[in-house]
């Protein structure tokens, strides 16, 4: 079988924050009773990781945990292990009504490190990216400029940024456009 | 511009990152319906002056259906809440009763 | 004349020297200079033509209300029509032309406009044009087209060079304006711990207190205010903008701040300008006061300035308006200007002052100065044509008799001030009117209100009415801390600065000078300079019954040019009231708008433009698509090959290979934009019954079935292959522009109407790159790629299977959508390219041959196969489809069933889906009509159907289309007409059977 190819080949963007595609990156889908024993149980089992509350997004490497909606939460494992995670999970949560779909191949991931972060991420979103409304490890899904997008710090200058497969040309675009060198703002950081 | 707080997911949600729904709480008539019933279901909608109930979809987000009661004259916000529901939940209304004395909505005030 | 003094200018650098041209001509002006303040100091009185009459126009202001001072910037792709000299900062090299004449600035023929003026009085488009109609289209319009507007647009063919964005800021307090009202109140609340964001519009802090004097905390304007900004600026909570105007306030505390970054420099990289977009708690609005101006006859000639700006020039720019000034007011502060003068070394011939005793302790100072003061005077008119050469000096309470006539080449004018109460207005805050000071402030107790029902904007400082310097800090220092305690802050701790108090002699409105002015004088006593309205119009306006202010505004024109008014309205307002006999506060305001002044389009747009104008949606095989000839169609924000051109080919010889090849051997089809949502749980079926016409719980796992969508209204809304991959999961496909449409279609029943069913969905189209392989060689294409059994018992038609390809993970759909042997192979999109190219390889030997969305829908219409979009129009049942077979009669129940039971939609005069030939083989044009015997009421020919899909095919060598036709399928073999799309071209066709090709289905069950 062929390598998997990413939507832009691994493209880079070097500007007030280096804007790098990353992955392949492992993607599940699963909707379900987030409050259930079974299923708090299975998917922290499988991911060594705390079960995420509210709008969290518990990573460690390519595995994590992003709470996505109250019903649903994406879980991020290897790439090439998400089959057997699918069905790791599926018969762990055998009986109970819950969806779980390997979605690896549907969205573009991107890696964002710089000083000007929040800056950067703030001409795209209707978000406040201060340290105290988004904190590391928060998952906020919204809009970057014209799409819909997912965003995660992982620490105060490295976020993560995923939207749809198909636009990930119009979103690697857009991050470049932004991180131009000459359009740094000095809000979030002075 | 709008903001609302997401009862779903609790973010602030700009009205950029929502989905307008209309009305809420609208009665569902299905086959079988009198053609007066079914024109209400369809077709008749409130539009007032004042204190509002309607739907909103967190759609650039997470995804939610929620319900918000609103003033159509000041924008003010007297509350969100989830969209599973017959009945706007009862410590709204009273704070909106508090806010607009004498306010009426359908079958509410 | 005006010129640059030897000394003086606290914002210039007199050392530097800074080159522009102003219509071609080289002038030079200094570091810190604006334009308008580098004109001046070439004595350059004359800058521009007015709108209507082509009146000569001078600089009459020093900011944002300048209404004359209006100029061409930039030349070929930077080229920007409408700039406000005032505000545009010198740089060398601007380049900078004049407006609104021709041929030139100096003589200008549709100055002619102006000795018929007697004739274009108010209304006067509105009473000429009317009659003949006919004349509208080839006569009036080309000749106001001709003659209207002030700049000169840009090329059509240039493309704006700049790169622009936007910023989303979320503040505690947004400060807008950098006076030290906007700066106290800043500090105040900073001081609280509150995050603070302080927006400045021009380049500078301390906005006027500088050039008005004075003394704070024992200190200069100047060091109170450097002091304070760095107070400000070593705050972490605080953060200071300057070129950054506060453009407009809305709902829920979103403010927009209109930064320009680069305008002021010459060769610039990165952003010009920067919307912000922002989200306040509070608001504080300390935009200071804008001074108005005396209507006089001849208040318009270039050299008649406001008492501020000339002051401004003087101490901003070390420039004198003019060597002798002549000081018109109502009120105390314009003495201040011709101290300043004075005491600069200029001549002030007079100060006449309109109040019968005159002023106080600035009137004392200025005739110690051995000013000359005439109180209870009036000017009876200016002098001079391109620039003033004097004046009549008469008695304010009379009609305009001269009683001297006082040599001078400028005028200074004070009218008093208006609190700028603009983004107050914005979202609802209502106003108040101030008798003693005679202007409109807020009203306090009508705010706008935000959110939470709270007011959330403040006006401080001069915005809020407060004129003398003590008392503007005072002001501003509580509404900041307010604002902290508001917020659940701590009452901040500051100390209030201290500025002497001053006491100053009240005004004397003066709306019109003299009180009772001539007709002669009233028709030269402008009220707004942009758009030429005088006094004469509004009082025209009140006799022919105009009694409303927004009905006047609109008849007159007044306040409606780009600068909204800002000088005109407050005069405008009270020459209505006098005329009507009313009290000004009676006739009411117009609404202010945002924005505060024209921002540009390139702001507004941000980032998108150019490559990432809009979303661009790409296939996984997209690359290959580019790189092989695709002739792109847009179908919503993806791009799909329409057909792939080969060398020397036109786009319809391309799609006719295609279906060609098709049909004979063997064709690809990148479907990958097609809908693909997972529908699961224990009630799946009972809901996918709902949301399709057709009952899809009785359908097997491993099977497929075609299925219709409806909303509720009962029309069609979607259609496409659902599959059943186990006893409780479901994957529907839907079409390409219906995936998210779709998506949130199901999400909304669930959530708000079914909640308690246990059904869970996720679409994963972009999980899948999936191909079609279609033509009588697909089969043995996919056993040459082999790994699995894709024969006719183990994967029947409308059949799925799970297995590998070529080593590659697929999932096999048996599904046609162009009557032929057709596969459609989902694999993961990041291994999609891999695939395409493998079987591309594969099928060389068939001649394999990628084809695009035309021949998609040849073959589908071929077939009689609906294409939603087509056949569908938002107005259309199945049952008008002829697709009664796809409806359950079983079910009690789905989405639309009540609605295609309404009498209208079980009407048999409903249009039905037939097919149509042509009678010679030609193809119909699309969406052509059919017209019927007689005519409606509005005299149109009736009509009985219409085309809906229409096509030369190249299997059948002949035109085909489908359409909609009244009794259509009643109706077989019968000809009718179509009436073409120039309106009278008819084209015969005859209603046949909509099926054209392999009516029994012989080549997809193979």
């Amino acid at each position: 079988m062929s390598d998997p190819v990413l939507p832009l080949g691994s493209a880079s963007f070097d500007g007030l924050v280096e804007v790098r595609e990353i992955g392949p990156q492992g993607m599940i889908t699963l909707r379900g009773d987030l409050s259930a024993p079974e299923v708090i149980a299975a998917v922290t089992d499988l991911a060594g990781l705390e079960m995420p509350g509210l709008r969290g997004a518990n990573t460690a490497g390519d595995t994590g945990l992003l709470w996505m909606s109250p019903d649903e939460l994406l879980l991020l494992v290897p790439y090439r292990q998400a089959p057997a995670a699918v069905d790791r999970l599926t018969a762990a949560l055998d009986g109970q009504h819950v969806l779980i779909v390997n979605v690896s191949d549907m969205r573009a991931l991107f890696q964002l490190r710089g000083t000007q972060l929040r800056d950067v991420l703030a001409k795209l979103a209707p978000v406040d990216f201060a340290p105290e409304a988004l904190p590391a490890g928060e998952l906020r899904r919204t809009r970057f400029a014209q799409v819909a997008a997912g965003v995660w710090l992982l620490d105060d200058t490295t976020a993560r940024v995923f939207c749809f497969r198909s636009v990930a040309g119009y979103m690697f675009s857009l991050l470049s456009t932004v991180a131009d060198p000459d359009s740094q703002v000095g809000f979030h950081v002075k | 511009m709008l903001t609302f707080e997401c009862p779903c997911c609790g973010a602030h949600a700009d009205e950029t990152e929502l989905h307008a729904g209309g009305e809420a709480h609208i009665k569902r008539f299905g086959p079988g319906a009198s053609d007066d019933d079914f024109e209400g279901y369809l077709f008749t909608r409130e539009n007032p002056k004042g204190v509002h109930f309607e739907r909103w979809r967190h759609v650039n987000g997470c995804g939610k259906w929620f319900h918000a009661a609103r003033c159509t004259m000041t924008m003010e916000v007297f509350g969100t809440y989830p969209a599973q529901t017959f009945q706007p939940p009862k410590d709204l209304l009273d704070k909106i009763t508090e806010k607009r004395p004498g306010w009426s909505w359908r079958d509410l005030s | 004349m005006s010129i640059r003094l030897a000394t003086g200018g606290r914002l210039i650098d007199r050392n530097s020297t800074v080159k522009f041209t102003f219509n071609g001509k080289s002038m030079t002006g200094a570091d810190g200079d604006t334009l308008a303040s580098a004109l001046l100091a070439n004595d350059q009185m004359l800058v521009g033509r007015s709108f209507k009459y082509h009146r000569p126009r001078g600089i009459v202001a020093s900011g944002a209300e300048e209404p004359n001072a209006l100029v061409n910037l930039g030349q070929g792709a930077h080229h920007e029509p409408n700039q406000r000299a005032t505000t545009t900062e010198l740089f060398p090299n601007l380049i900078a032309t004049s407006q609104n004449h021709w041929p030139s600035l100096e003589y200008d023929i549709g100055a002619l406009n102006g000795f018929f003026a007697r004739y274009l009085t108010a209304g006067f488009y509105y009473k000429t044009f009317m009659q003949p109609r006919a004349f509208w289209k080839h006569v009036y319009e080309p000749f106001i087209r001709q003659s209207a507007g002030l700049g000169k647009a840009p090329d059509p063919e240039t493309r704006d060079p700049d790169i622009y964005e936007h910023f989303y800021a979320f503040v505690d307090v947004l400060v807008v304006g950098g006076g030290v009202a906007g700066l106290q109140a800043a500090r105040a609340a900073g001081e609280s711990g509150a995050k603070v964001l302080v927006l400045e519009q021009t380049a500078f802090w301390g906005g006027r207190a500088p050039v008005d004097g004075g003394e704070i905390d024992g200190l200069s304007p100047d060091d109170w205010i450097k002091k304070t900004v760095q107070a400000l600026e070593a705050m972490p909570n605080v953060t200071l903008r300057t070129r950054n105007m506060g453009a407009g306030v809305y709902d829920h505390g979103y403010v927009l701040g209109y930064e320009r970054l680069t305008d002021h420099l010459a060769n610039t990289r990165g952003p010009r300008h920067r919307l912000w977009r922002i989200r306040a708690r509070q608001v504080i609005a300390a935009t200071g006061a804008i001074e108005r101006p005396i209507s006089f006859a001849g208040n318009d000639v270039p050299g008649v300035m406001l008492a501020s700006a000339a002051r401004d020039y003087l101490i901003n720019f070390g420039i004198a308006v003019g060597r002798k000034t002549v000081v018109v007011t109502n009120n105390d502060d314009a003495y201040r200007t011709a101290i300043a003068l004075k005491k600069a070394g200029q001549d002030v011939p007079v100060v006449i002052d309109a109040r019968e005793f005159g002023g106080g302790a600035l009137m004392q100072e200025a005739k110690a100065l051995g000013i000359r003061v005439e109180t209870g005077r009036a000017i009876a008119k200016v002098k001079g044509g391109k620039r003033v050469t004097g004046v009549a000096l008469c008695a304010m309470a009379g009609g305009g008799a001269m009683v001297e006539e006082i040599a001078c080449d400028a005028v200074a004018m004070s009218g008093g001030w208006s609190p700028v109460v603009h983004l107050w207005s914005h979202c609802g805050g209502k106003l108040t009117w101030d008798d003693e000071q005679s202007f409109f402030r807020p009203d306090s107790s009508k705010a706008p209100t935000g959110a939470d029902g709270q007011a959330f904007v403040v006006c401080a400082g001069a915005a809020d009415g407060h004129m003398h310097l003590r008392y503007v800090l005072q002001d501003a220092d509580l509404k900041g801390k307010g604002v902290a305690v508001s917020l659940g802050c701590d009452r901040p701790q500051t100390t209030l600065p201290t500025a002497p108090d001053s006491v100053e002699t009240p005004l004397m409105p003066v709306w019109l000078m003299p009180a009772n002015a001539w007709d002669d004088l009233r028709m030269k006593a402008w009220l707004d300079f942009q758009n030429d309205v005088k006094v004469s119009d509004v009082q025209l306006a009140a006799r022919e019954g105009y009694e409303s202010v927004e009905h006047t505004k609109r008849y007159t024109t007044l306040g409606m040019a780009t600068d909204q008014g800002k000088l005109s309205n407050i005069n405008g307002l009270a020459t209505l009231a006098a005329s009507l006999g009313e009290d000004i506060p009676n006739v009411g305001t117009t609404t202010f708008r945002p924005p505060y002044t024209p921002i540009s389009m390139g702001a507004i747009a941000g980032e998108a433009r150019g490559e990432i104008f809009q979303p661009l949606r790409k296939t996984p095989l997209h690359d290959w698509h580019e790189a092989n000839g695709a002739h792109w169609e847009p179908v919503g924000h993806w791009r799909r090959p329409y057909c792939f051109l080969r060398d020397g080919e036109d786009v319809e010889q391309a799609v006719h290979r295609e279906v060609l090849a098709t049909r004979n051997s063997l064709g690809l089809l990148d479907a990958s934009t097609l809908g693909k949502i997972i529908v699961k749980g224990p009630d799946a079926g009972r809901f996918l019954d709902m949301l399709y016409t057709n009952m899809m719980s009785t359908l097997k796992p491993g099977k497929c079935r075609y299925g219709l969508m409806c909303s509720e209204n009962g029309f069609l809304s979607d259609d496409g292959v659902v599959a059943r991959i186990d006893e409780d999961t479901f994957l529907c496909h839907t079409t390409t522009g219906g995936a998210d449409r779709i998506h949130a279609h199901m999400e909304e029943w669930l959530q708000t109407e079914w909640w308690d069913w246990q059904v869970y969905t996720a679409n994963v189209t972009e999980q899948y790159a999936q191909v079609a392989v279609v033509g009588p060689n697909a089969r043995k294409l996919l056993e040459k790629l082999g790994g699995m059994d894709v024969g006719k018992e183990t994967l029947p038609f409308m059949g799925w299977v799970d297995g590998t390809l070529a080593g590659f993970p697929v999932r096999v759909y048996r599904i046609s959508f162009s009557g032929e042997l057709s596969y459609e192979i989902a694999v993961p999109a990041h291994l999609g390219r891999a695939f395409w190219d493998k079987v591309l390889e594969a099928g060389a030997e068939w001649d394999a041959t990628p084809y695009g969305t035309e021949a998609l829908h040849i073959m589908r219409a071929e077939k009689g196969f609906i294409m939603i979009g087509d056949e569908t129009d938002g107005t259309i049942i199945p049952q008008d489809l002829g697709l009664h077979w796809a409806i359950s009669k079983k079910k009690d129940d789905y989405l639309g069933k009540r609605a295609q039971a309404r009498s209208h939609m079980t009407d048999p005069e409903r249009w039905q889906l037939v097919g149509l030939e042509t009678l010679d083989g030609s193809v119909l044009p699309d969406g052509a009509y059919a017209v019927a015997p007689g005519n409606n009421a509005n005299g149109q020919r009736n009509t009985q159907g219409r085309v809906t899909s229409t096509y030369h095919s190249p299997t059948l060598g002949k035109g085909i289309a489908m359409g909609l036709v009244r009794h259509g399928p009643d109706r077989m073999d019968e000809v009718i007409t179509f009436i073409g799309d120039d309106g009278e071209t008819e084209h015969k066709a005859r209603i046949v059977n909509p099926v054209f090709f392999d009516p029994e289905g012989e080549k997809q069950n193979v």
